[in-house]
């Protein structure tokens, strides 16, 4: 959309001014994520820029808050309970998960909208409603405080986003594929291995990372049903933020920013070579 | 349309008649579906829909008179509702208070009857709790003795109350989280003005909710516009800047906000420091409203720009341009060609940005202060702080029904497959 | 009567046999609810380190959750999932918990160790501060603290009343979020001499009064929670006055430098203690961590670590000087009588009686 040359004056205007406030809005977005990163690595237990900062002096800086994360028990706990967490539960919804897309995704699903429905609500509903659900149901069955019942709440919240990802490969999934592999008489589970799961993996691992990435992030269900033993990256954030708000946060912050960067390459990759696969040509 | 007849007649190989040998693939088939869903199908039902519907069934549960005084309910039958009941229902509360102190602690209904009580009338549960304690002692006639240990046994309220919620369900958690109650003669009114909140506090998060979507479309808008227009590689360049966010955590993102806005943060420093304001000037921008809308316009505003950037990546630039050489100026052309064509994903990102902040809870916790708290706030409190469970059952499922209005719209005007993530 | 006796013999009768029913190479996991921050670090260094030290099969987790402890000791009763070995909490709410039977009674004299001269552990306890459930720990004082560097020199707030003076005194200030303490103050500030104060609160007008004195400040005051939150808000400028725990408050400008002043004036006095939730796993580790975590010297030794005073009458003269600081205690404690001019002594039949009404209308209050 250049400009052209025949552009009245307002034109010329609206076109720099447009640019201008496209580029404020792209560093509202940007810059609360940023700004952390330079903080972390501050010498002093503030919040803002010192003197010495700004003058970019070497004195400024320190590692003393990556230091303080990395040697705190109860942080050190929290980035292993997440991983754990994170990785069971995403192993769980991911499995469920592909498997419920490829019924899905076959012509004879009868009641379809309603599974959906069903499928993709732990997306919809209002986490404090499905907190609270939880909290009644897992203290009565004795899943509140253990590992196996956050694991189980977070892989119902997983689910939806492997169910979404997975489906969407399976739309320009040719089914003649299959059908062609099994006339020639491979077994289905062969079919399956050889055929459908290379075509819809992009689908699936960036559907499980979707589900990772949820437990990773999830609070509102960790605060109502774990307890001190099952606190998460995220819960102990909460903690500091309410408490002792000191620049360690910002240091475990910015190592979760570096965690969503690796995630976020990796789904971009994925998703070009899902659409180069499925012969959707990027314009 | 006569297929049906032209098939009956025909055999497959093995001479069954290709009709039934259709239907039994396409069974076979139906359950090779099912079977594929099951197994998720089963867990969601077990961990995520069954407790949300036990907790709703919380909102109108109510075992905790029937069980306490089942003899004294009883002896209420014969009450006409006027004044204070007679000796014999008094005696029989007594029986009912010895005999639940005979039962082991863990089991008693008295205290829970007290505290259930207590929501409907203040001071309810220490009338229990004292009378509890001392009913051993108490010799006939009962009417005084209960009269003498507490006042609340005198107040016909408290007897026109166990007359009302002496049954297994009861609609006064809803009653009460619309800022109702029962007056004396059993009908429900408004409340005392200074006791009214939930229905303000609803509208409340409905108003913030619709701050929040205004300011993520009128953000939103123009990037995904302008990224629209350019070069896919500079789009995918952009596009990096919505999911990053997208994809940073939650709590990474609203503690960066406590950093810029607090009275000591970035923002007020740097204002300071350029000598836009005083030291003592400092902006107040967290713990009230403008804290919350600010972190949750931030933290929504990708939801809004991916549907639209995908609605508007397929728009032909060539509409625009035939508009304009037929003579439209671009702002109508805009208008009346362009901004229509854009409305399915106004619609999508409008209501996934409007679901998602009504339920919000985390970032109202810890920038909101008392002005910019929402509904989830409340039911949060009531679950953990007051433990008026019902309550907060009541008023979590007004909240869930609204969302699952607002899904069923949305799902009617964009459908679910629809929904891109990333 | 009679399930507390058998229950109390019982654990007496636990405590006996420790050594035998607990093995020492039995590693146990022992999750203590406190209130977090510097609370949890004094009772980490008072109590927590020098016991598992003795006892190195014994590990015990903190957790932070005595702001929401009756809905969590509700919750796990309820559930039969008793994940808490030890919970501390106020009396208010350990006398309800008490009543519907989800914490332990406590025999106080045969659980509990007797002071060093043999006086039994119910006498050694100040008066009033044991409850049927509930081992007191410490008392503690909710006071007034301003950071001075948002005043003049000349205009340093020194009153409650002060906290009420928008005009003279400028600057937002932190509340806790519930009724007690400041419908106190509020009633105080207007007037009300201390000892009247429980009586005109007991009266619709006393209340009126003191929500109308509220009113007068409200557009200024952040709410707060947790006990940590009132001095965090305060260092970090957000407000000018904070309501909050004495203990923190000292932290806070003794050990942190933070530039705080500790106004004494209507300060209000309460205990704080332990109960032990019914059926939990570790109840024999418990009541051995318990007969040693409250006895004469450790009580004492919490005093070194946060300004809190001791809940035993034979602690007291053992308070000495701040552990890492070495600043003598004892003029930071709110029995100090220095400090004691003008105390207000909550009164939990009071609230026993009022509070679940002025709970409500304060939670209604606060939203308007």
């Amino acid at each position: 959309m250049a400009l052209p040359s025949y552009a009245s004056p307002f034109e010329r205007f609206w076109y720099y001014a447009f640019r201008v406030i496209c580029a404020l809005i792209f560093f509202f977005l940007m810059a609360p994520i940023l700004i952390m990163i330079p903080l972390s690595f501050n010498a002093e237990p503030y919040f803002t820029f010192s003197q010495k900062m700004l003058t970019l002096n070497p004195e400024g800086y320190s590692l003393r808050w990556y230091a303080e994360l990395f040697s705190s028990d109860s942080w050190m706990r929290s980035i292993r309970n997440s991983f754990l967490i994170g990785i069971a539960s995403t192993v769980l919804a991911t499995t469920l998960g592909t498997l419920a897309a490829l019924g899905l995704s076959r012509a004879h699903m009868p009641f379809k909208g309603l599974i959906m429905g069903i499928l993709i609500s732990p997306m919809v509903v209002p986490l404090i409603i499905s907190a609270a659900g939880m909290f009644f149901f897992f203290s009565s069955i004795n899943l509140a405080q253990t590992f196996l019942g956050v694991v189980l709440a977070h892989t119902a919240l997983g689910t939806p986003f492997v169910v979404i990802t997975v489906t969407a490969t399976l739309v320009g999934f040719d089914h003649t594929l299959t059908r062609a592999a099994a006339g020639l008489g491979a077994p289905p589970t062969t079919v399956f291995r050889r055929v459908t799961m290379p075509l819809i993996l992009p689908g699936v691992i960036s559907g499980a990372l979707f589900a990772f990435i949820t437990s990773f992030d999830e609070i509102v269900i960790v605060l109502f049903i774990a307890g001190v033993e099952q606190r998460t990256i995220p819960r102990e954030m909460w903690s500091g933020i309410r408490e002792q708000i000191s620049p360690t946060i910002l240091a475990a912050a910015t190592i979760l920013v570096m965690i969503s960067v690796a995630l976020l390459t990796v789904v971009e990759l994925l998703r070009r070579r899902s659409e180069r696969l499925r012969g959707i040509a990027p314009r | 349309m006569d297929d049906q007849t032209t098939s009956s007649g025909l055999v497959t190989a093995d001479g069954q008649p290709l009709k039934r040998s259709l239907q039994r693939a396409e069974r076979t088939r139906k359950l090779t579906a099912l079977a594929l869903v099951g197994p998720l199908l089963a867990f969601l039902l077990v961990i995520f829909i069954f407790p949300i519907g036990q907790m709703m069934w919380r909102s109108v549960d109510n075992p905790q008179i029937v069980n306490a005084i089942p003899r004294t309910l009883e002896a209420l039958q014969e009450w006409d509702g006027e004044g204070l009941p007679d000796e014999p229902v008094y005696a029989a509360l007594a029986e009912d208070m010895r005999a639940d102190a005979e039962l082991p602690r863990r089991e008693q209904w008295m205290g829970r009857m007290g505290v259930r009580l207590n929501y409907e009338l203040s001071g309810a549960r220490g009338a229990i709790a004292r009378t509890s304690r001392a009913v051993d002692e108490f010799e006939p006639p009962f009417k005084e003795a209960f009269l003498d240990a507490h006042r609340n046994w005198g107040n016909p309220e408290l007897w026109q109350i166990l007359e009302r919620e002496g049954r297994p369900l009861t609609a006064s958690y809803y009653v009460a989280a619309l800022d109702r109650e029962y007056d004396s003669e059993g009908k429900i009114v408004l409340r005392d003005e200074n006791r009214r909140i939930y229905v303000s506090l609803f509208g409340r998060t409905l108003a913030l909710s619709g701050i929040i979507l205004f300011l993520t479309f009128a953000l939103g808008f123009p990037i995904a516009f302008y990224m629209s227009t350019l070069p896919m590689r500079y789009a995918n360049l952009l596009m990096i800047c919505v999911l990053l966010p997208f994809w940073t955590s939650l709590l990474v993102r609203t503690t960066s906000w406590i950093v810029l806005l607090q009275q000591q943060g970035v923002i007020n420093n740097a204002a300071v420091a350029m000598n836009f304001i005083s030291d003592d000037q400092r902006y107040s921008l967290m713990y009230n409203m403008q804290g919350t809308i600010i972190a949750m316009t931030h933290i929504l505003l990708p939801f809004m720009v991916l549907p639209l950037y995908s609605v508007m990546k397929n728009i032909p630039p060539s509409y625009m341009r035939a508009a304009k050489s037929l003579g439209a100026k671009p702002w109508t052309a805009f208008r009346r060609v362009y901004f229509p064509l854009t409305l399915p994903g106004i619609g999508a990102g409008g209501v996934l940005v409007f679901i998602i902040s009504i339920g919000y809870y985390i970032t109202p916790a810890l920038v909101g202060g008392q002005s910019g708290r929402m509904i989830s706030n409340e039911i949060a409190r009531h679950m953990q702080q007051s433990l008026n469970w019902g309550l907060a059952a009541a008023l979590g499922s007004m909240l869930l029904v609204g969302v699952l209005i607002l899904y069923w719209a949305y799902n009617r005007l964009v459908g679910a497959d629809s929904l891109k993530l990333g | 009567m009679k399930t507390r006796t058998m229950t109390a013999l019982g654990a007496a009768a636990a405590i006996m046999a420790v050594g035998g029913v607990v093995k020492a190479d039995d590693p146990v996991n022992m999750t203590v609810v406190s209130w977090g921050g510097a609370y949890t670090e004094s009772q980490q260094r008072a109590y927590h380190d020098p016991y598992m030290e003795a006892n190195p099969h014994v590990t015990i987790i903190n957790d932070d959750g005595s702001a929401n402890a009756l809905a969590g000791l509700r919750a796990q009763a309820q559930a039969g999932n008793v994940t808490w070995d030890l919970v501390d909490m106020l009396p208010s709410d350990a006398q309800l918990a008490c009543d519907e039977g989800i914490i332990m009674p406590i025999d106080h004299d045969a659980m509990l160790a007797p002071a060093p001269d043999g006086t039994p552990a119910s006498e050694d306890f100040l008066p009033g501060s044991l409850g049927e459930c509930f081992i007191p720990q410490i008392v503690y004082s909710t006071v007034l603290t301003v950071n001075h560097e948002q005043f003049p020199d000349d205009k340093q707030p020194t009153t409650i009343e002060h906290l009420f003076d928008v005009e003279n005194y400028p600057g937002r200030r932190a509340l806790q979020d519930r009724p007690g303490t400041n419908l106190e103050w509020a009633l105080y500030a207007d007037g009300v001499p201390i000892e009247d104060i429980y009586d005109v609160l007991a009266t619709p007008e006393g209340v009126d009064r003191a929500f109308a004195k509220l009113d007068t400040i409200k557009e200024h005051i952040v709410f707060w929670t947790e006990g940590a939150q009132a001095p965090q808000l305060l260092a970090d400028g957000e407000v000018a006055f904070a309501t909050g725990y004495n203990g923190r408050m000292f932290a806070a400008s003794e050990v942190e430098g933070q530039p705080f002043d500790i106004i004494w004036d209507g300060q209000i006095v309460e205990w704080d203690g332990w109960v032990v939730p019914a059926d939990g796993e570790n109840v024999d580790q418990v009541m051995d961590y318990l007969y040693f975590a409250t006895d004469t010297q450790r009580l004492a030794d919490q005093a070194k670590y946060i300004s809190y005073g001791p809940a035993r009458a034979s602690s007291a003269p053992l308070v000495s000087t701040h552990a890492d600081l070495g600043i003598e205690m004892g003029p930071h404690m709110p029995t100090n009588p220095d400090n004691y001019y003008a105390p207000i002594v909550l009164n939990n039949d009071f609230w026993a009686d009022y509070g679940d009404e002025l709970r409500e209308r304060f939670a209604n209050w606060m939203l308007q």
